[in-house]
C-alpha cells in the first residue's frame, strides 16, 4: 500500500494539514501537496478508469505528463473536469471526483469492455459500425458517446473571472528548472528584461530530487541563491504556477498562469492568460521520463521511476513497501537508492542491458543490498487493481517466467525525453540523438522570427543535456546567446556556470519492447498509451493496415491524442510504428507538436470577454430612453436599436402595428443615431465622390440632399444614404448603420492606394451627432411648437437641409424621407441628443407621438418599394436589378463598379429583378422563399424564378406585402408565383408594382 | 446647459486595484491636413496654446492639447466650451489651405485610469509595451483595447487618459472595471 | 502572431492592430478595358511560396495603408514601404536579394 513516510518532503509543510474529500470520502494531506500525492498518502493509487476499455488506472506520473490521474475537481460553478491530480495543488476543501466510471470507480460496469478487449483493436469503432448506415446516428453514435468522453461538461456558468496580460520582454526563459534558472542569470547579467517562469509551484525542477553538487553545495541551495539573486535584480521578472503554453510567430508566446487555484479563497482573477511578445525565448522545459512497454504496464502501482523518487524525496509519500525498479539506464538507481534511503524494500532492480562493467550506480546499489539483475525485464506485471508482483524474463527472450518477485510497485524508466513542443511549436525542427535514443532540438533549425533569425532556443535537458554539469554550462550559454540576439553585451568569459558534480552514468541503451521477442499475448498487454488505450499491438496493427504516415497510424489508434497529448507515449509509440514499417525512427518522424501544451481553461482563452463586455455593444445617446421605454433591441452591428417599443399588455407584433399605424397617421420618432456621417472635403471632393458613388454628387448644390449608391469594383452593391452637400468643399455622406466604418475604410484605401494626389480628407463624424427622424403628418407641427427655424416647405424643401435653431437647440435639419411621409431628420452634438429627444417628445404629445423601431422602419419603407441594404441586397446584386438605374449616372466616364457591371453577365436580361409581390390571399409570404417554376436542374432540384427579399405584414394595406427578385420580374406584372414555404404550405402571390403606398409620392412633399 | 451630458456623466469605479472615471465632456477638434506646413501647425497651437507635438507623441495640459494622430491628422483639445469659437478660428487661419478641420468632441469618450497600478491594469487589454521605461510622459499611442480602438497617453505620472468612441463608453468602462478588479494586482511593473 | 512596422507612423505593432489587404501593387482596369484586363485587376492573383508583395492598413492606429514584402513560407517581413507607389523600392528588392538571391515576384526580381 502507499502511505506517508514518518520523514522526508522537501515541498511539505508538515505543520499544516490540508483536508479534502475524494469520491466523497475525507481525507487529509499536508500544504505542499499535491493531488496525487495526497490521494498516494491515503493509500489511493486507484484514480481513474480508461477511456476506452474501463481499465483501472492509477498515478504513473508526478507532474504535467500524467496521463491517467484525471479527475473531476470542484462543484457547482467550480466544477471542471479533466484536472490532473499532478498539478493540482491540494488546498482545503478541495473536491474531487474520478471519472469514467459507473456505477463506481471500484466497480465498473464498462470494464466488460476490457474483457472484450481482444475484439476491440485499433480501428474497431471504424469498422464495426459502418453498417447498416441508418444505425449509425440513431443506435451506434449515441451508445459510443455515452460509453466513450472523457469527464463530465460543467453544468453551472463559471463563478471565476479571468484576464489577459500583455507583456514584453527581451528574453523570456520557460521552465525554472536548474537550466532555466541559469539561462535566466546569464541573460539577466547582461541587463536585457528577462522573464523566467515556472509552471509548477517550485523553483529548481527535479534536479534537486535527483542529487548531485552545484559550486560544492546541495542543488537546493544553488536554487534558493539563484532566486534571491535573480529576485533582487530589477530587470528580471519571476513567475511560478505560469506555464509557457504555446510558442507563436515572431516571438509570441502564451503563458498560462494560474492564480487561484491553490487558494480558491483567494479574490482576483483565477487564471490570467500571457500574451508575451519576446526578443529571444530559451525552452528550459526538461525532460519526460518514458515508460517501457511490458505486458501489465498499466496496472495501478505501475509508476515512471522519476516520479516514484519525486514522491519519496519532495512529498515524504512511499508508493509501495516493495518497489522492483525496471530500466534501460542508469538514472532509474536513483530511484533503488532512494527508496532504500527512505527505509523501503527495493528486491531488485531489472536492468535490460548487459553491461560490461558495473557503473557507479550500479556498484551503489548493490552497496546497499539490492539485487541487480542484468539483461533482465519484465515477463508480465501481476495484480489487477493494484500491482502484486513481477513475472521476470529475460530482455533477449520471448517472456518465460525465470522466477515471479512480490511487489506493490513497478518502477520504469525508458530513458528521457527532452521536452520539445515549444521548440517545436513554430517550426523548430528536431534531430534524432542516437546515444539517448531520443528527438532533440536541432539547433541549426531553430524557429525564425521576423528578423528571419533563430528565435528560440533550447537550454539544459531540453536540448539534449541530461546531466547536471551539461544542463548548467548549456543553459549558462543559451542565455548568453539569448541576450546577444537581442543586441545585448555579455559582459562574461564563455561561460560562468558554476561547477557541478554528480555521479556518472552509464549510457543507457533503447528498449522499445520488453522482453524483446515478446509474443501477441504479451504485446496485446504492453501499453503505449495509457488514456487512450493503445496497446503495443494496435500500433503493429495500423501498420500492417497500410497506416505508414505517423500522423494516420496517430489517429486511426488515438495514440498520443486527448488531455496529455502523448507525453509519455509518442516516442514509444513512435518505435514500435517505425520497428513494423522497418525502417529508423528519425525517417518515421513524430507527429505534430501543437499548443497548448497542456490543457489550458476556456476561461483564460476568454479573458475579460465575458458578461457585460462579451462584445463591444454600442449605444446611441438615447440608449438609456428606449430601454426605460420598453425598448426590444435588435442587434445591427454591434450596435443596439430599438426594435419595436413595447408597451405593458401588448405583443412585440401589436407594438410594431400600433407603431407603423401611428407614423403615418400622426407622428412617429425614431433614433436614426447609428447611421453613418462622413464628411468628405477638399478641391477634389466632387471628383472623389463621383468616383464612390453611381449617381453624379459633384453637381448637387450646397443646401441639397441626394440619394446615393455605392458599389465595388465587381459592380455590387455594398451601401447606400443621402449625401448632402455643406459648401462648395464640402459634403456629408450618410451611410447605413452597419456601414460606417466600412465605408469610411473604403474611401480612405482608394484615396491612399489609388488617388492619393487628390486634394480629399475624410472624417467618419458618425458618433458626432445623435440624429431623430421626427416622421408623420404633424412632423412639421412638431417642429414648429419647438420654434426656431423656418420649416415650412417653402423654406425647407424636400431634399434640402438647414442649419438653424429648433427648442433653442443648434440642429441641422435634413428634410428626407425613408419612409414616405413628411419627414425630418434632425441632428444635434450627441452629448444633446437626449435633451433634444424628450423636448420632441414633449411637444409631440400633444399630437399623439410615438417614439418607433427598426421593424416598423421596415414596414414603412418596404411600403414604399425603398430597398434595404442587406435585404434586396446579398453582395451579388447590382444597382439595376433593383430598378435604380435612375440613380446610376451615364454621363460618368467611371465610378466603382461601372466596369464590373458592364461584364455580360452583369448585362444578361435574364438577372432576376426587384418587383412587389401581393398574396392572393392577404396572408404574408415566409422570408426568403423561393418561387418555384417548370422542370428540374441537373441536381434533380426543383426550377426557381425568383425569391423573397423583403416581407411583412403592412397595417396601413392590412395585408401582407412583399419584395422579391424575380425573372423578368417587370414584364410580368399580374402573373400569379407559386412559393412553396418550408412550412409545407404553398403561397400564391401576384407580381406587383413594389411601391405598394401612396405611388404618386405626394405625402411627403407637403 | 445641464442638459448636456457626456457618454457615462462622470461616472466613477474606484474600488478596484485602480480608479476609473469618465472626466466629463471634452473638447476635441479633428484637424486633417499637412502637418508639416506652417498653416496647419499654427492652426493647431494657437487654439491649443501649446507646443506642436512630434509624431506619437501628445502635448497636453489640463483640458488643452495637441495629440500626433497620424501624418494628417491632428487631435486637437479645448475646452468644451470653446470648441465653436476655436473652429472658427482655426478654420479662419486655414483659410485657403486644403484641411479638414471638424468637432468631434461628442463622438468621443474620454477616461483616466489613474493609480500605482494603471499601467498593469491597461496594459491587461492594450497589446503595447506599458514598461515604465518605454511608454513614458508624452507619448501617444493609438491601438486597440480588447475589442475596441482606443487613444491613450500618461496625463500624469500615474494617470493615463483613455480616448474612445462614445457609442463603446459603456463597454470600455466595464472592461476597465474588470481590468481593476480587487485582487489582480500583477506586479509585473 | 505576425509583427509589423507601420512605415507611415513608425510605430511597431502586432498582427490585431493591422489589417491585411491581400496583394500589393494591383492596377485598376476600369471602363474601357478588355474582359481578360478586368479579369486580371479583379480576380487573378500570385499565390507565391516565398517572397511576397502585400498591403496592410495600421487600421487600429494611424489608419494609413502600407506596403510589406514578406516570405509566405517563413514570414520574414523584408520590410514595410509606403503605399503611394507602383512598384516596391529599389533598396528593398536589393535587401531581398541578398536573402533570397534569385526571387521572383511578377515582374519584379
Amino acid at each position: 500500500m502507499s502511505t506517508r513516510l514518518a520523514t522526508g518532503g522537501r515541498l511539505l509543510n508538515k505543520s499544516r494539514a490540508v483536508s479534502f474529500t475524494f469520491n466523497g470520502q475525507h481525507m487529509t494531506g499536508y500544504e505542499g501537496d499535491t493531488l496525487a500525492s495526497a490521494l498516494l498518502a491515503n493509500d489511493q493509487m486507484l484514480v481513474g478508469r480508461s477511456f476506452k476499455y474501463h481499465r483501472p488506472r492509477g498515478i504513473v506520473a508526478s507532474g504535467a505528463e500524467e496521463p491517467n490521474g484525471l479527475v473531476n475537481l470542484g462543484l457547482g460553478g467550480r466544477f471542471e473536469p479533466n484536472q490532473r491530480v499532478t498539478t493540482t495543488e491540494l488546498f482545503d476543501g478541495l473536491t474531487a471526483k474520478s471519472q469514467n466510471h459507473w456505477p463506481s470507480l471500484e466497480f465498473d460496469v464498462g470494464a466488460i469492455n476490457a474483457q472484450m478487449s481482444r475484439f476491440m483493436p485499433a480501428g474497431f469503432y471504424y469498422k464495426t459500425f459502418m453498417y447498416p448506415r441508418p444505425l449509425w446516428k440513431h443506435v451506434y453514435e449515441p451508445f459510443i458517446r455515452k460509453a466513450a468522453g472523457l469527464g463530465a461538461a460543467p453544468k453551472e456558468r463559471d463563478d471565476d473571472t479571468y484576464e489577459h496580460f500583455y507583456a514584453f520582454c527581451d528574453v523570456l526563459v520557460i521552465g525554472g528548472g536548474v537550466a532555466g534558472l541559469q539561462a535566466a542569470k546569464a541573460a539577466a547579467d547582461t541587463g536585457a528584461r528577462v522573464m523566467l517562469i515556472e509552471q509548477t509551484a517550485h523553483w529548481g525542477g527535479r534536479a534537486p530530487v535527483d542529487g548531485g553538487e552545484i559550486a560544492g553545495k546541495p542543488v537546493d541551495n544553488y536554487v534558493d541563491e539563484t532566486v534571491a539573486a535573480l529576485e533582487a535584480m530589477d530587470n528580471v521578472t519571476l513567475r511560478r504556477r505560469m506555464m509557457g503554453a504555446g510558442v507563436y510567430d515572431h516571438g509570441y508566446v502564451l503563458a498560462y498562469e494560474r492564480l487561484t487555484d491553490h487558494a480558491p479563497d483567494m479574490t482576483g482573477p483565477r487564471h490570467r492568460l500571457w500574451r508575451i511578445r519576446a526578443g529571444h525565448i530559451v525552452t528550459a522545459t526538461g525532460a519526460i521520463e518514458r515508460p517501457l512497454s511490458f505486458a501489465g504496464n498499466d496496472i495501478p502501482g505501475v509508476m515512471l521511476a522519476s516520479a516514484v523518487r519525486d514522491y519519496v524525496t519532495n512529498f515524504g509519500v512511499s508508493p509501495g513497501d516493495r518497489t522492483v525498479v525496471v530500466t534501460n539506464n542508469d538514472n532509474a538507481y536513483l530511484t533503488a537508492i532512494a527508496l532504500k534511503h527512505a527505509g523501503l524494500d527495493v528486491p531488485a532492480i531489472l536492468d535490460a542491458r548487459v553491461l560490461p562493467t558495473d557503473s557507479a550506480l550500479m556498484a551503489q546499489a548493490k552497496a546497499l543490498g539490492i539485487r541487480v539483475l542484468m539483461g533482465h525485464g519484465v515477463s508480465t506485471v501481476m495484480g489487477g487493481k493494484r500491482v502484486t508482483g513481477v513475472a521476470v524474463c529475460s530482455q533477449a527472450g520471448e517472456g518465460s517466467i525465470l522466477e515471479t518477485i512480490p511487489c506493490d510497485v513497478v518502477a520504469m524508466s525508458g530513458g528521457w525525453s527532452p521536452v520539445v513542443h515549444l521548440w517545436s511549436h513554430c517550426g523548430g525542427k528536431l534531430t534524432w540523438d542516437t546515444a539517448q535514443a531520443a528527438f532533440k532540438p536541432d539547433v541549426d533549425k531553430a524557429p525564425t522570427g521576423a528578423d528571419g533569425k533563430a528565435f528560440v532556443t533550447a537550454a539544459g535537458s531540453a536540448s539534449g543535456a541530461l546531466l547536471l554539469a551539461d544542463v548548467l554550462s548549456n543553459a549558462d550559454a543559451a542565455g548568453q546567446a539569448a541576450a546577444t540576439s537581442t543586441g545585448h553585451k555579455t559582459a562574461r568569459n564563455a561561460s560562468a556556470a558554476p561547477e557541478a558534480s554528480h555521479t556518472p552514468e552509464a549510457p543507457m541503451a533503447p528498449v522499445w519492447l520488453m522482453p524483446q521477442g515478446a509474443g501477441i499475448k504479451l504485446r496485446s498487454k504492453a501499453w503505449l498509451d495509457y488514456q487512450n488505450d493503445v496497446k503495443v499491438s494496435d500500433v503493429q496493427l495500423a501498420a500492417q493496415e497500410g497506416f505508414h504516415s505517423v500522423e494516420h497510424a496517430k489517429r486511426y489508434t488515438t495514440l498520443g491524442m486527448a488531455t496529455d497529448q502523448g507525453k509519455l507515449s509518442n516516442i514509444n509509440g513512435l518505435a514500435i510504428l517505425s520497428d513494423s514499417l522497418n525502417q529508423p525512427i528519425p525517417q518515421t518522424g513524430t507527429t505534430t507538436f501543437r499548443p497548448p501544451y497542456t490543457p489550458i481553461s476556456m476561461g483564460a482563452i476568454g479573458g475579460e470577454a465575458r458578461g457585460d463586455v462579451f462584445q463591444p455593444i454600442r449605444r446611441t445617446p438615447m440608449h438609456d430612453w428606449h430601454d426605460e421605454n420598453g425598448a426590444e433591441w435588435e442587434p445591427v452591428g454591434h450596435w443596439r436599436r430599438p426594435y419595436a417599443y413595447v408597451r405593458s399588455g401588448e405583443s412585440t407584433h401589436d407594438a410594431v402595428m400600433r407603431e407603423t399605424k401611428n407614423t403615418r397617421e400622426n407622428l412617429g420618432m425614431l433614433d436614426a443615431s447609428t447611421l453613418g456621417k462622413i464628411i468628405v472635403r477638399g478641391p477634389d471632393a466632387g471628383k472623389f465622390l463621383d468616383m464612390m458613388y453611381t449617381n453624379m454628387m459633384s453637381t448637387l448644390k450646397p443646401g441639397k440632399c441626394r440619394y446615393g449608391l455605392m458599389c465595388d469594383e465587381n459592380g455590387f452593391l455594398i451601401d447606400d444614404g443621402v449625401v448632402a452637400r455643406i459648401d462648395e468643399h464640402t459634403w456629408l455622406c450618410h451611410t447605413t448603420t452597419g456601414g460606417a466604418e466600412r465605408i469610411h475604410a473604403h474611401m480612405e484605401e482608394w484615396l491612399q492606394t489609388e488617388w492619393w494626389t487628390w486634394q480629399v480628407y475624410v472624417a467618419n463624424v458618425t458618433e458626432q451627432y445623435a440624429q431623430i427622424a421626427v416622421v408623420g403628418p404633424k412632423a412639421r407641427e412638431a417642429l414648429e411648437h419647438l420654434g426656431g427655424m423656418d420649416v415650412s416647405a417653402e423654406a425647407l424643401g424636400f431634399m434640402d437641409w438647414a442649419d438653424g435653431t429648433l427648442g433653442g437647440f443648434d440642429v441641422r435639419v435634413y428634410r428626407i424621407s425613408f419612409s414616405g411621409e413628411l419627414s425630418y431628420e434632425i441632428a444635434v452634438p450627441a452629448s444633446k441628443g437626449q435633451a433634444l429627444w424628450d423636448a420632441l417628445m414633449a411637444v409631440g404629445a400633444g399630437l399623439g407621438v410615438m417614439p418607433y423601431g427598426t421593424e416598423c422602419l421596415h414596414i414603412l419603407r418596404a411600403e414604399k418599394g425603398f430597398i434595404m441594404i442587406g435585404d434586396e441586397t446579398d453582395g451579388t446584386v447590382i444597382p439595376q436589378d433593383l430598378g435604380l438605374h435612375w440613380a446610376i449616372s451615364k454621363k460618368k466616364d467611371d465610378f466603382i463598379g461601372k466596369r464590373g457591371q458592364e461584364r455580360s453577365h452583369m448585362v444578361d436580361p435574364t438577372r432576376w429583378q426587384l418587383v412587389g409581390l401581393e398574396t392572393v390571399d392577404g396572408s404574408t409570404l415566409p422570408d426568403g422563399a423561393y418561387a418555384s417554376a417548370e422542370g428540374t436542374n441537373a441536381n434533380g432540384q426543383r426550377e426557381t424564378q425568383g425569391r423573397v427579399t423583403s416581407t411583412y405584414h403592412s397595417p396601413n394595406l392590412d395585408r401582407g406585402i412583399a419584395m422579391g427578385l424575380v425573372l423578368n420580374g417587370p414584364d410580368r406584372m399580374g402573373e400569379v408565383l407559386t412559393f412553396p414555404g418550408t412550412d409545407g404550405k404553398e403561397y400564391k402571390a401576384k407580381i406587383v408594382s413594389p411601391v405598394f403606398y401612396d405611388p404618386e409620392g405626394e405625402k411627403p412633399n407637403v | 446647459m445641464s442638459n448636456i451630458v457626456s457618454a457615462l456623466n462622470q461616472k466613477t469605479y474606484a474600488d478596484g486595484i485602480a480608479e476609473v472615471r469618465e472626466i466629463g465632456l471634452q473638447g476635441m477638434i479633428t484637424l486633417r491636413g499637412d502637418t508639416a506646413s506652417t498653416a496647419v501647425k499654427s492652426a493647431a497651437t494657437d487654439v491649443a496654446g501649446v507646443d506642436m507635438p512630434a509624431p506619437n507623441q501628445v502635448n497636453c495640459v489640463d483640458q488643452r492639447g495637441i495629440c500626433w494622430m497620424s501624418p494628417d491628422e491632428l487631435l486637437v483639445l479645448c475646452p468644451y466650451e470653446t470648441v465653436a469659437d476655436n473652429l472658427a478660428k482655426m478654420r479662419k487661419s486655414l483659410d485657403g489651405a486644403h484641411a479638414l478641420s471638424v468637432d468631434v468632441s461628442d463622438a468621443r469618450a474620454v477616461f483616466d485610469l489613474s493609480g500605482p497600478h494603471a499601467r498593469e491594469a491597461l496594459a491587461k487589454l492594450v497589446p503595447v509595451d506599458l514598461s515604465p521605461d518605454v511608454f513614458k510622459e508624452g507619448m501617444f499611442r493609438r491601438s486597440r483595447m480588447a475589442q475596441v480602438p482606443a487613444a491613450f497617453w500618461l496625463h500624469a505620472p500615474d494617470t493615463f487618459r483613455i480616448i474612445t468612441f462614445r457609442s463603446q463608453a459603456q463597454y470600455a468602462f466595464d472592461l476597465l472595471k474588470v481590468a481593476v478588479q480587487p485582487g489582480s494586482e500583477v506586479g509585473f511593473f | 502572431m505576425l509583427i509589423l512596422t507601420c512605415p507611415c507612423c513608425g510605430v511597431t505593432g502586432e498582427e490585431t492592430e493591422f489589417h491585411a489587404g491581400g496583394e500589393a501593387h494591383l492596377k485598376r482596369h476600369g471602363p474601357g478595358s478588355t474582359a481578360d484586363q478586368f479579369e486580371e485587376y479583379l480576380f487573378m492573383r500570385e499565390n507565391p511560396k516565398g517572397v511576397h508583395f502585400e498591403r496592410w492598413r495600421h487600421v487600429y492606429g494611424c489608419g494609413k495603408w502600407f506596403h510589406a514584402a514578406r516570405s509566405t513560407t517563413t514570414l520574414e517581413v523584408y520590410g514595410t514601404y509606403a503605399a503611394q507607389t507602383h512598384e516596391p523600392p529599389k533598396d528593398l528588392r536589393d535587401t531581398i536579394s541578398k536573402k533570397v538571391p534569385g526571387w521572383t515576384w511578377r515582374e519584379f526580381q
